[in-house]
């Protein structure tokens, strides 16, 4: 039999092949958090809780202070590190996502804007805000701004929380922008020049054409980010800001400090924290699905 | 300016346009008048597309004229919005806004961009619709529409903007053949109503049809244009033979 290249001998072909590649395999998962959590089951932290209730049992048995009287501080708390302190991360989470999705937006579109001074300044700040520690941002902004200001003459206190607030919203703005610019990039330049061709102007190509189309695309991204926001508030405890943390080490002081306290006391803020989170992140990888079908 | 009916509404004088060190126009000339329906033929790569792009401003010349109306394109200080206003154009792939329905698209951009009222607008837009034969599609989205009635959506799109000429970028190449032909008949019936169309095309039957002048291009330069009569069927240079050749 006579040889030719690209026929082997019995089947196939022995030019090089290529094979196809997955790209999902490949890309860096935007959802990774909203998707790790979402697909624990919805018993976690029942189970989370069981484990560390017996921890004290093994660890300090001797003691008199036994488990029991640990979860019956913790019933009594309860009330007031719910109220007095998870509504209070709930509540600095809610005003750091406001504040750092307006600013986010911002920044974003300034990354696609046409002049180069503005869309280098907007990056730059875009990757110093992505990239630094959360923790070191809320030093910063505790320390760098003053904690009171006149206005109209008036001296006005800015309470500890608001820096808080504000210190958190920096990388939500940084992350927000970034979800931003990708969403505009990925709307086909088509879409662009079919408006251009009907006279469009770039303010209202935009506003009316590319950002309705982006929203969808956003929106899963953006409650991820709200998500791992909510999370990370006990970051100002650090701060001295009376959320749940704090006021959990505060009521521990005020219940003696048993070491029996530590595992019920900060099981139930973590608890409380996947009880508020898992919804949305289930919400999220529900939407994303939705989404991805439509397009 | 001082245009006149006699003298061609759109005139292209010896249009030179690189992307790079890649030349893809080496001094293309051609003049259409008012009315007229040219077609802009010839293989791919060869500079077409990219030819009517410059008419309308999305891609920009390195030298030479193009003329609409007597107004240069490309001058700096020109007025682009001014001049899609008067020049419209489809695309290969349609280009619907994918989250507006089939009337919402029509409407907008006389909407936004003519200030005209909303309910006169609707109407003109029923008109068109009717027009291009897609009656009662008016709610549809984009996404459910077929191939050949997005682009003939889109075709009503242009015409709402009351453009002086239409500007056809291969149209049909996205489409298949069951649904070619009835873009087809909406752009002939555009060319008996008098609009100037400017359209590039590998449908041979219809260019010989409909077209008033043929332009058989080739890397970057017009190699040959005349009557669609004369011009299919005493072709004179060899590499226009070729590729009718190959075509028909």
């Amino acid at each position: 039999m006579r040889y030719e290249t690209g026929i082997a001998q019995g089947t196939g072909t022995d030019l090089a092949v290529l094979k196809p590649i997955n790209v999902a395999d490949y890309r860096i998962d935007e959802l990774l958090f909203a998707r790790w959590l979402a697909s624990c089951p919805w018993w976690t932290p029942f189970a989370v809780f069981c484990v560390i209730a017996c921890y004290p049992l093994m660890a300090h048995a001797q003691s008199t202070f036994t488990s029991a009287d640990a979860f019956a501080a913790l019933w009594k708390w309860m009330p007031f590190l719910l109220w007095s302190g998870f509504v209070f991360n709930v509540l600095i989470s809610v005003f750091a996502m406001l504040i750092g999705t307006f600013a986010g937006v911002v920044l974003g579109l300034a990354q696609v804007s046409p002049n180069a001074i503005m869309q280098r300044l907007a990056w730059f700040i875009t990757q110093l805000f992505r990239n630094s520690p959360w923790l070191v941002l809320l030093f910063i902004v505790l320390l760098a701004l003053p904690f009171e200001i006149e206005v109209f003459g008036k001296i006005v206190r800015i309470p500890d929380w608001m820096k808080g607030v504000f210190g958190l919203s920096l990388p939500i703005m940084a992350n927000i922008s970034e979800i931003v610019r990708g969403a505009i990039q990925s709307v086909p330049s088509a879409q662009w020049e079919a408006a251009e061709s009907l006279a469009f102007n770039r303010r209202q190509i935009l506003w009316q054409i590319i950002l309705p189309q982006c929203y969808k695309r956003m929106l899963p991204p953006w409650m991820n980010w709200y998500a791992i926001l909510t999370m990370a508030t006990p970051l100002c405890s650090l701060l001295g800001i009376e959320e749940i943390i704090t006021l959990s080490r505060q009521a521990m002081e005020a219940e003696d400090n048993h070491p029996e306290l530590l595992v019920p006391f900060f099981g139930f803020a973590l608890v409380m924290f996947f009880i508020y989170c898992y919804p949305i992140a289930r919400l999220t990888i529900k939407l994303e699905k939705r989404f991805a079908v439509k397009l | 300016m001082t245009w006149t009916s006699e003298t061609p509404i759109l005139s292209i004088q010896n249009v030179h346009k690189s992307f790079g060190d890649l030349q893809v126009l080496k001094g293309v000339s051609l003049d259409v008048m008012k009315g007229e329906v040219i077609c802009i033929i010839g293989p791919s790569g060869s500079g077409k597309s990219t030819l009517i792009r410059c008419v309308n401003g999305l891609n920009d010349i390195q030298s030479g004229s193009i003329k609409v109306k007597g107004t240069e394109v490309h001058d700096k200080h020109l007025d682009k919005l001014e001049l899609r206003r008067n020049v419209g154009m489809v695309f290969q792939q349609y280009n619907l806004f994918p989250h507006k329905t089939a009337i919402e698209n029509i409407m907008m951009a006389p909407i936004k961009v003519l200030k005209q009222p909303k309910e006169e607008v609707r109407q003109k837009a029923m008109e068109l619709l009717r027009k291009v034969r897609l009656e009662g599609k008016e709610e549809s989205y984009p996404g459910e529409l077929s191939g050949g009635q997005q682009q003939r959506v889109a075709i009503a799109r242009s015409l709402a903007m009351n453009p002086e000429i239409m500007l056809f970028d291969e149209v049909t190449a996205a489409l298949d053949p069951e649904t070619v032909k009835e873009v087809l008949v909406t752009i002939r019936e555009l060319a008996e109503d008098g609009m100037t169309c400017v359209l590039v095309t590998h449908e041979m039957g219809f260019a010989k049809e409909v077209a008033d002048h043929i332009y058989f291009t080739d890397k970057g330069v017009i190699v040959e244009h005349g009557p669609p009569k004369t011009f299919f069927n005493n072709a004179s240079d060899p590499r226009t033979r070729e590729f009718l050749g190959q075509i028909l």
